[in-house]
């Protein structure tokens, strides 16, 4: 039961994208924060996310993308989710998740209504996303 | 133990029960005799049949001691349930299968009423309880422990799921024969079968021998009982990688193709071999076992022609398609039929091996898929990649009764028509002439420097395929 006393997170980068960097680095500082990490890397489909949600019984799903093609990538996450039968799981994007200089708030807007809970701009400190989190599981402190 | 000297080595088969007598000092195979197996009436007739045609070729000799293994009467059959169907559903897949087992089902998420009649008709030996990585879900394994109970199973479970479920599932289960195992998969992607594996060999030994009639034969028998294909898996791994004295012959795939069905094992890392290629989905076991249950040279004759279509068995047979129906259908009603310079038969039965072998190991084999992505070409890899594998071992009747063994073998082989598998690409063909890889598995136990030995004595160097 110890695990249990964690909250589980599955993280990765979505689609065909190859950059590892960052999601390491994501992946320390959660596990730094005393979350139960699951990485499943890069080039991940929305299908491994929900696959890893489902067998490891994941409290949230944090998604990574850098380059550019996130917001295709991303469609249709909530909806399978639904699905797979992880209602209400929390849902976190981040990274450069669209193409070009646009208005984040227009970004944001866009992936709310996507059913994601929360999108974070290019250059989202780590610190941020945990603080996001512990706000989205009731965690204390 | 020093005084041991003869042993003999049972492999109790569907069809025929197979003796080979070994001296372990001298480290050689004394003779080797089959009779038909006869556990519908008493395993010991076929058994005393056997050992006196062995005894015609050893003498009146005394043996030290006596392994058996079997796959007589229907072999082990398992049913497996799991959580999601790509990951604990197929490590609970991968250990039954790696213990030697036919699988006979797979059921992943829930349980239904539905499921359960099935299970009933399925008649397993052993069920196996999987789901949820330690911490993780816990509520599917539970839903399905009470749907078992539910229908109180005359068969034992192993629960090897979640590990905070474990307990509540036993007691779920209270009253059934239930042994408990550490998690398949207790972290994402991370299998851990060995246990369980160790655990359905036991419950074979214990539970399972008499229950099969096989119990008459035991006082005969010294210790080790195993499931057939366990034996010959141990006796690949032995093969493969040595013992501390002496080397293996490295990495190695191994091809036994049956009457009914077709079994592959492959002893190999089977890793990415580069750095811009991404590995996707569970890693598989270093020593891996699948078994294809369409594809066989006699009852699962139709598997291998839709595998292959009509007109590549008509091409690799010469034969023209009218003569092939005509010996198929004929095949499948006399399914003992064997070439005895019998033309026609014998060039079809080496189109059968050939597409057989081809079919079985592409599905054993992992394959590789190129993607682009904004950072240039990247490859993506699911399953073993084999192609660096420099050993192929064959075995099964149609392989060693035929002069064309390494021209069947190379069917085993990377095909430039289908890039994506990853097949070896370049292999030497070992091939079992005197049927001995069970009986060294059994051997391997005790007395895994004679295994090694004998085998690399007895094992034919087939050449070279490329």
């Amino acid at each position: 039961m110890e695990n249990r006393e964690k909250k589980v997170l599955v993280i990765g980068v979505i689609g065909a994208d190859v950059h590892a960097v960052g999601n390491k680095i994501l992946y320390h500082a959660f596990t730094e924060a005393g979350f139960e990490v699951v990485n499943l890397g890069v080039m991940v489909s929305q299908e491994e996310y929900i696959a890893a949600a489902i067998e490891s019984g994941a409290d949230a799903i944090v998604i990574s993308s850098l380059y550019g093609q996130g917001e295709l990538d991303c469609r249709g996450m909530r909806e399978k989710c639904d699905e797979a039968g992880l209602k209400g799981i929390p849902l976190l994007v981040g990274g450069n998740i669209v193409i070009g200089k646009q208005k984040f708030e227009d970004v944001e807007k866009r992936f709310t209504e996507m059913g994601f809970d929360r999108a974070f701009p290019p250059g989202t400190a780590p610190e941020t996303t945990i603080k996001a989190l512990r706000e989205l599981l009731h965690m204390e402190g | 133990m020093s005084q041991v000297k003869n042993v003999l080595l049972i492999d109790f088969g569907s069809t025929y029960t197979k003796l080979t007598a070994v001296d372990v000092e001298s480290e050689k195979i004394l003779a080797t005799a089959a009779a038909y197996t006869t556990v519908q009436t008493d395993i010991n007739e076929g058994l005393d049949e056997g050992l006196k045609k062995l005894r015609e070729k050893t003498g009146d000799i005394k043996f030290d001691s006596c392994y058996a293994c079997s796959s007589a009467a229907g072999g082990l059959r398992m049913v497996t349930s799991g959580l999601v169907p790509e990951l604990t559903s197929e490590a609970a897949r991968l250990a039954s299968l790696g213990a030697g087992a036919k699988v006979v089902g797979i059921y992943s998420f829930e349980l239904t009423e539905y499921d359960l009649e099935e299970i009933k008709e399925q008649k397993p030996d052993i069920f196996l309880l999987v789901g949820g990585t330690d911490g993780g879900n816990r509520d599917c394994i539970i839903h399905n422990a009470k749907m078992l109970a539910s229908m109180n199973p005359e068969f034992p479970i192993i629960i090897a799921g979640n590990r905070s479920a474990s307990a509540t599932c036993s007691k779920i289960l209270e009253g059934c024969e239930v042994y408990i195992c550490p998690n398949v998969m207790p972290k994402f992607g991370v299998l851990n079968i060995e246990p369980t594996q160790k655990k359905i060999r036991e419950i074979f030994l214990e539970r399972i021998i008499s229950a099969k009639g096989l119990s008459r034969a035991a006082e005969l028998l010294s210790d080790i009982m195993m499931p057939t294909p366990s034996a010959v898996l141990s006796a690949m791994e032995l093969l493969s990688k040595g013992t501390e004295d002496e080397l293996g012959i490295g990495e190695l795939l191994a091809v036994d193709v049956g009457g009914a069905t077709t079994d592959i094992y492959s002893i190999a890392d089977g890793m990415p071999e580069h750095m811009n290629t991404v590995y996707k989905g569970l890693p598989e076991p270093y020593a891996k076992r699948t078994v294809e249950g369409d594809i066989g040279m006699r009852y699962s004759i139709q598997g291998i022609i839709d595998a292959a279509g009509e007109e590549k068995i008509c091409s690799l047979s010469t034969l023209p398609a009218e003569r092939v129906k005509e010996i198929v259908s004929d095949l499948k009603s006399h399914t003992d039929k064997v070439p005895a310079g019998e033309d026609d038969l014998e060039k079809l039965d080496f189109a059968l091996a050939a597409s057989a072998i081809e079919e079985a190991v592409s599905r054993h084999a992992g394959t590789i898929s190129e993607t682009y992505t904004m950072m240039g070409q990247t490859f993506v890899q699911e399953g073993k990649n084999l192609t660096k594998v420099k050993n192929i071992v064959v075995t099964g009747g149609s392989l060693i009764h035929t002069k064309r063994t390494a021209e069947i073998a190379s069917f085993a082989l990377y095909s430039p028509s289908s890039p994506a598998s990853l097949r070896p690409k370049k292999s030497d063909v070992w091939v079992d002439r005197t049927y001995i890889l069970a009986a060294m598995g059994l051997l391997s136990v005790h007395y895994p420097k004679a295994a090694l030995r004998i085998m690399k004595k007895e094992l034919e160097f087939h050449g070279y395929s490329e």
